[in-house]
């Protein structure tokens, strides 16, 4: 489906891009050939009803799957400029973890200070230096936009925090080893309307460092923050395209019934 | 004001009966629980009673005598504590590691089923079974006689469920989530465990040690099984005193606290009933002491565990 992609101008370099990906849980299919590309520094948007397959698509970005036996991979995801396909049993999950980050559907700040949440994405890749980690740290919290709230409790639990500023810090952790791409699974939907908003203004600010590929369940959402979307449904892509086209002209009668609520 | 309603009348009379057996019942369950709590505190006092006066600091600083008036728990207390220490050595890693293994690295399928239901089966075997494993495999097998080191071992294996179940529930406690935050920055399985896991896991892991502890310390089936002494007036040998190897204490033949007391109150003389109260209560409060270590360490940890 990607020939009949419309790029807006000027168009975006590609970052990743799905070749006929097929996934199974065991014998059950859950990608049927789906193929589409992924912007550098660009928003690319997975809507669909529930059980389509967009969260099941977003963590083949970070091999999230490897985590439970049963799964397969058919297809491929190549992340440029290296050309690498990232779900080559020749590449280490780990690997691909350490480039592309993700953030959860519920904030999942570990049981540490909220410090040791930020840091602990640098200690995994065998950071020592002290003065590295605390300016790295600093930097991502600033970038999610958290770092005001925090700076005089940084040593305090994460869990003490409220749900759109564990979810901010979340972001932060994911934001602080440089990731090339960070993944969310429908980040807001454990959140209140205004923690919402804060999460998606902040998506909108992060966009500039970091390619960025979101579930969401919430078309408004999708509409304020992608420039990309694609409609899946029953484990197929139905529609790619820029997110104006999609929602102003959307090619496909299926994808016009989802958006416009008659259907999903 | 108006007539009740002959509806209304009629729920009355329902809930009225009903309402009868929710006191029924509380009556019967108020009651057996004062038969429980009864049953122990009288235990507890006439122990209490007959054993508090007798204690004393030569109490425990003198070993086991033919004169009830002179005889000590010294040989029981540093077999109880050197048996103890062994266990605590062998089933701690051991339980913990094998726990870590099914729940994070062994594939789910009928093999770790058939294990995992084994393993909650193994802490129901009697403990006399498990002195009689031990006397045919570590005193004769293995050869490590009737040692601190063979006692230590079987008290291990004893409690190496409970530590195994324990742990397995507390990595299982929590949440999947935690788990996929920490590989999706990249860790590796054992980073997970050592970073994670085993962090949040530690107020349950804990528990279950003391509570295996605690277990073990009141055994005696399965020591007198392998051969403990049930009157023995020496110390095992201190590391390098008297040309002691650091090791020799292992393989030294030792008492323990619940054979002392069975020991004194198998004899006719009712002096020696007061030095077994005695040593019952020092055991006791032990045990008691242990569980009250282990409800205070998972209050204080989980306070910063939540998630």
């Amino acid at each position: 489906m990607s020939s009949t992609v419309t790029l807006p101008e000027p168009a975006p370099r590609l970052k990743a891009e799905s070749r006929n990906l097929d996934f199974y849980y065991g014998d059950f299919k859950a990608l049927k050939g789906v193929s589409m590309p992924i912007y550098e520094n660009q928003v690319t948007a997975l809507i669909g009803p529930s059980g389509c397959g967009k969260s099941t698509y977003l963590r083949c970005f970070n091999r999230m799957h490897d985590l439970y036996p049963g799964h397969r991979y058919d297809g491929a995801i190549e992340l440029h400029p290296d050309d690498v396909n990232i779900l080559d049993a020749s590449v280490d999950p780990i690997e691909v973890r350490m480039r592309i980050s993700m953030v959860f559907q519920k904030p999942n700040p570990f049981p540490k200070s909220i410090f040791e949440n930020v840091a602990y994405g640098l200690r995994v890749r065998g950071e020592k230096s002290a003065s590295y980690i605390e300016d790295k740290v600093e930097a991502a919290l600033k970038g999610a936009a958290i770092w005001s709230e925090v700076k005089d409790r940084i040593s305090e639990p994460a869990t003490n925090l409220s749900g759109g500023q564990q979810q901010r810090l979340c972001i932060a952790r994911s934001l602080a080893t440089d990731p090339e791409i960070i993944l969310f699974d429908e980040p807001t939907s454990a959140l209140d309307p205004i923690a919402t908003g804060s999460i998606e203004e902040l998506i909108g600010e992060i966009k500039d460092k970091v390619t960025i590929l979101i579930v969401t369940h919430n078309m408004q959402q999708a509409a304020r923050v992608s420039d990309y979307v694609a409609y899946m449904y029953l484990g197929e892509m139905v529609e790619y395209g820029a997110t104006n086209d999609i929602f102003m002209k959307p090619k496909r009668q299926e994808t016009e019934d989802y958006i416009t609520g008659r259907f999903g | 004001m108006k007539p009740i309603s002959e509806r209304a009348q009629a729920l009355r009379r329902v809930i009225k009966a009903h309402k009868r057996w929710d006191v029924t019942f509380g009556l019967v369950g108020l009651l057996s629980m004062s038969l429980a709590i009864l049953t122990l505190v009288a235990l507890f006092s006439q122990m209490i009673i007959d054993g508090a006066p007798r204690l004393s600091l030569d109490f425990f600083t003198s070993f086991p005598s033919r004169r009830a008036g002179q005889a000590g728990i010294l040989s029981a207390w540093v077999g109880s504590f050197l048996v103890m220490l062994v266990t605590a050595l062998f089933a701690i890693p051991v339980g913990i590691a094998s726990a870590i293994y099914l729940e994070e690295y062994a594939r789910k399928n009928w093999l770790t089923d058939l294990i995992e239901i084994n393993i909650s089966n193994l802490a129901g075997v009697p403990s006399i079974v498990y002195g009689l494993l031990a006397l045919g495999l570590f005193v004769y097998a293995f050869g490590l006689g009737q040692s601190i080191l063979s006692a230590g071992l079987t008290l291990g294996l004893l409690i190496l469920p409970i530590v195994t179940v324990t742990t397995r529930e507390a990595l299982r406690s929590i949440p999947q989530v935690i788990r996929e935050g920490a590989y999706a920055c990249g860790a590796t399985r054992w980073q997970v465990i050592s970073d994670h896991l085993l962090p949040y896991g530690t107020p349950g892991i804990l528990t279950g040690v003391i509570i295996g502890l605690s277990r073990a310390i009141g055994e005696t089936a399965p020591i007198i099984t392998i051969g403990a002494l049930t009157f023995i007036a020496f110390l095992p040998p201190i590391p390098f005193v008297e040309g002691a190897g650091p090791f020799d204490w292992l393989f030294s033949p030792f008492t323990v606290m619940p054979i002392q007391i069975f020991n004194w109150t198998s004899r006719p003389d009712a002096a020696f009933q007061v030095n077994a109260a005695a040593a019952s209560l020092v055991l006791v409060v032990l045990t008691l002491g242990m569980n009250a270590v282990a409800i205070w360490l998972r209050y204080r940890l989980r306070k910063n565990i939540k998630w």
